[in-house]
């Protein structure tokens, strides 16, 4: 018994398609060249140097006690973070899905919660925390007069990833508590289980490892995080600013690689246990759909604490976002409280704000469109196809999702800066607004492909077969029936690569060179300075930028997305 | 109405498929030789998992058989893709293009084939007409109904005129009375545009009603290919006598053998039949009696106790024990018979030429 003929027929057939076949190259091409290599050339870096194979980095590197408290304190970190954002998002989860919410304001406030980490750039957060309760902060030195609050440091990141990453946890949550049938907990009920009971001994054992998976989901974000603990880290130094901090100040590039290996490793281990364990396990419990609709709980003891708490932490987040444009319309924060334009118009005037704006305009405005369709593809690839280097495919762009920004960015100077493998070969690459680009592609391709691929396993295979059997070939198939059905995944593909791209800092920061102004970067720099009417002003009109494209895409998937019509039918 | 009618034949086709939990390789379908006739009307039947989807998509091209040579019109096309082939095929869900109207749904493959708009705009409202779709031609797929739906499946596959028309069980998603309809659609269509058709389904009637020719699949093996009335009145096995319709087997001995004519003891009972199928005296044989070619009576062949007698309006329905065989018996129009009830002794009674011997 034989397979061979079989094989080889589908060979035959699928290289029939050269289309097909010179995609998947330029694909293998790219991930390998722009995610492996970089990576791999890290760990050539870190062991391999003049002697040839040697620890002695490493070793060098593990004996700087800066280091390794560097180390303990991401991990620090990144477990308080992981515990209490996911904690948070279930709340919310759990108020939305059980809870009778009686007011209008307490929706939308939920609606906000849900799109500001799409919208958000980074560091916001940690610029309003400075506000809000640092030295000149309004709460800490306006309201309760303490003069000496130290805002920086462990507590500060640790507030501020929480409050960015647990909206990320609240909506994964809300995905698998609407899948839970609710005649299991009514049965449970039934049979004399309190409540709390039956939250305790039916929930959340059916969520718990979807929790595990979001705990690990935002630890890993959290110790990958670059912008935050610049900001408001203080003197609290985590792995990725070490890392940056390396390089830009000590200008030690071995020791900032071997450091970079540690990291991706730990994100890596993270990130392969989440993905390969956690996930298949917290959808393997939750298979049913839900039978009909949850009867809301509508005792009073329970959702009045449960409602104050949510409306307390989103107000509080809410206020934080608002405190941003006041801090560009102050005339100095926290002494002069009045009004000015001379923030905006310095960032127009003195700072080349025009040039920051048109250059992350323009570089995002190109890479969005290429991430989208490269996610699109390797989807369909993935989904649809079967060939020998798929796996590889789809691990690598999966990977990508595990490497840290400061990661990529040390490997991209490593990799790129005297061509591939120090032969000059895409040399003249290095420090162009091209690789800028392939960061932002780089950086955005996972969530893209993970969004595609999902909307793509709802599609039944058969009608692309149907197409294909009534003479179309694998491109015009994709084109004519694929692309257009999975429109709406595209289009918010689309848009959400154009948000990463444009607050994209960590890996950005290492490459960025003085031929291009980047707005993410200009903040970084001028909060870092103190100077956050600048900065403010800046971020401001981020989030405008960002939140129009986001409103612009709603617009669009209503008035031109065909997936709601084809879902209804 | 067809460009030109073509056969299929495959010779020793096999297909292999790895189990995925235990990763043992096992014949999906095995050393399967068929000839099909042009502008024949064939049906694939069997249980699920024999085989016969697995056949239907290596002819379309979605599948590659691992052993054997598959051709179209006398033309080998194991080596080419499905939209190379000519075949169009009508998928169990449809698979109607969501975003397109009926109309684009079946200009879809002529556009392909960079027909002149004139020319593709007149083949559709033909078609359109063919299948009892006029006027509808704008549309949205979601806006129809499910008969509507699968007429615009058949149409899409019809306009392309191929060589060979592929169904992938295209009624299992209607209700029992729209099956009936469609299936008569579905062959006065196929006759009136004198198409060779492959036919998948699991559904014995609508195979009987519809086809020139049955395959009878069973584990990946061909079991029987004959018309509709050979394999009812003719099967070649126990499997396939009790795959279409019902069937009682009864273990004999043939005793006495004139020509084709002789006599078999069934339980110390001596039968005579009008067709041994060439047994000689001696043999072991198996009997199927079909359920409504035997009535009781007070005389008849076999003895019997009867165990079980329902009335069911058009019919009554009897089990009975003839010795230790359980014998169904469906006597139609009951009115002014003789019913018996549990525990009577009875015959069964049967004429001798409606006894198959296998």
């Amino acid at each position: 018994m034989t397979r061979k003929q079989g094989k080889d027929l589908d060979r035959k057939k699928f290289y029939a398609d050269p289309i097909i076949v010179t995609t998947i190259v330029v694909l293998i091409v790219f991930l390998t060249l722009f995610i492996l290599y970089p990576l791999a050339i890290l760990l050539v870096d870190s062991f391999v140097t003049g002697e040839g194979f040697t620890l002695n980095v490493f070793r060098r590197v593990l004996a700087m006690p800066s280091f390794r408290k560097a180390i303990t304190n991401t991990l620090r970190v990144g477990f308080l973070v992981g515990i209490m954002s996911a904690a948070i998002g279930l709340l919310f989860a759990y108020v939305e899905e059980y809870v009778q919410l009686k007011t209008k304001v307490l929706e939308g406030l939920f609606k906000v919660i849900s799109l500001l980490p799409v919208v958000s750039p980074p560091f916001v957060l940690s610029l309003s925390m400075i506000m809000l309760f640092g030295k000149a902060g309004i709460i800490t030195r306006y309201l309760l007069h303490i003069y000496e609050n130290n805002v920086y440091g462990f507590w500060g990141i640790a507030i501020v990833q929480t409050l960015t990453f647990f909206p990320v946890c609240y909506m994964m949550m809300k995905g698998l508590l609407r899948n839970i049938d609710p005649s299991l907990e009514e049965a449970a009920r039934d049979m004399g289980a309190s409540r709390f009971k039956v939250f305790s001994t039916v929930t959340l054992p059916l969520i718990l490892p979807g929790l595990g998976n979001a705990f690990l989901v935002t630890f890993i974000e959290s110790i990958a995080d670059f912008a935050n603990p610049m900001i408001i880290g203080g003197s609290y130094d985590t792995l990725a600013t070490s890392i940056y901090l390396q390089i830009t100040g000590a200008y030690d590039k071995e020791g900032a690689s071997a450091m970079a290996v540690v990291l991706l490793t730990i994100t890596l281990l993270m990130f392969i246990v989440q993905k390969y364990y956690l996930e298949a396990k917290s959808t393997a419990t939750l298979t049913g759909k839900a039978s009909r609709q949850r009867m809301l709980i509508t005792d009073k003891s329970v959702t009045r604490p449960l409602t104050a708490f949510c409306l307390l932490v989103a107000s509080f987040v809410v206020l934080m976002y608002i405190c941003v444009p006041l801090g560009a319309l102050f005339r100095t924060w926290g002494y002069d409280f009045h009004l000015t334009f001379k923030w905006f118009g310095l960032v127009f005037t003195r700072y080349k704000g025009l040039k920051a704006f048109k250059d992350s305009f323009l570089l995002s405005l190109i890479a969005s469109p290429i991430t989208a369709l490269f996610s699109m593809i390797i989807s369909y690839l993935v989904v649809k196809r079967n060939f020998r280097s798929k796996g590889f495919i789809e691990a690598v762009s999966m990977l990508a999702m595990a490497v840290p920004g400061t990661v990529l960015g040390v490997g991209y100077i490593r990799g790129f800066s005297a061509g591939v493998f120090r032969t000059g070969f895409l040399q003249s690459l290095y420090g162009t607004g091209a690789l800028l680009v392939i960061v932002f592609i780089v950086r955005s391709l996972p969530t893209g492909t993970r969004s595609g691929i999902s909307a793509l396993r709802q599609i039944d295979k058969s009608i692309e077969e149907s197409a294909y059997d009534m003479g179309a070939d694998s491109f015009t198939v994709f084109m004519t029936v694929t692309l257009p059905l999975i429109k709406d995944s595209f289009l918010s593909g689309l848009v959400t690569a154009f948000v990463r791209s444009i607050t994209a800092i960590s890996a950005i920061i290492l490459l960025v060179t003085p031929k291009y102004l980047l707005i993410t970067v200009q903040i970084n720099e001028f909060a870092e300075k103190g100077s956050y009417g600048i900065a403010c002003a800046f971020a401001t009109i981020l989030i405008i930028i960002t939140y129009s494209a986001v409103a612009l895409m709603n617009l669009f998937i209503k008035r031109f997305g065909t997936s709601r019509e084809i879902k209804e039918a | 109405m067809a460009k030109e009618k073509k056969g299929v034949r495959l010779e020793h086709i096999s297909k292999i498929y790895q189990d995925p939990k235990t990763k043992k390789e096992f014949y999906a379908v095995k050393d399967t030789s068929l000839d099909i006739e042009p502008g024949t009307f064939v049906t694939l039947l069997g249980p699920s998992g024999c085989g016969k989807t697995t056949t239907l998509r290596m002819i379309a091209g979605f599948e590659s058989p691992d052993e054997g040579e598959i051709y179209l019109g006398g033309e080998p096309i194991n080596e080419l893709t499905p939209n190379k082939r000519d075949t169009a095929m009508v998928f169990q869900s449809y698979a109607l293009l969501p975003h397109y109207n009926i109309f684009d749904n079946v200009a879809y493959g002529l556009k392909l084939r960079k027909m002149d708009k004139a020319v593709i705009q007149e083949k559709v409202t033909n078609i359109l007409k063919l299948v009892g779709l006029e006027g509808m031609e704008s549309r949205m797929t979601n806006q129809l109904s499910g008969g509507q739906q699968q007429r615009v499946a058949l149409a899409r596959a019809l306009v392309l005129e191929p060589g060979v028309l592929l169904f992938d069980e295209p009624l299992s998603n209607l209700d029992a009375k729209l099956r009936v309809t469609m299936r008569t659609e579905i062959r006065r269509i196929q006759q009136e545009a004198g198409i060779t058709a492959i036919y998948v389904t699991h559904d014995q009637s609508e195979a009987m009603a519809i086809s020139d020719k049955i395959i009878i699949m069973n584990k990946g093996v061909v079991a029987m290919m004959g018309t509709p009335q050979e394999i009812y009145y003719h099967p070649n096995s126990e499997f396939v006598a009790d795959f279409i319709g019902e069937a009682n087997f009864l273990k004999g001995t043939v005793t006495e053998a004139r020509g084709a004519e002789g006599t078999v003891d069934v339980q110390g009972n001596k039968l005579a039949l009008q067709e041994l199928n060439g047994r000689s005296v001696g043999d072991e044989c198996t009997l199927v009696l079909r359920p409504e070619a035997a009535v009781l009576a007070d005389e008849g062949q076999l003895p019997c106790d009867v165990i079980l007698s329902t009335f069911m309006g058009s019919y009554q329905n009897y089990h009975v024990m003839v010795g230790d065989t359980l014998v169904k018996i469906t006597d139609f129009n009951p009115k002014n018979k003789k019913i018996y009830d549990v525990g009577d002794k009875a015959f069964v009674k049967f004429d001798s030429g409606s006894v198959h011997v296998i």
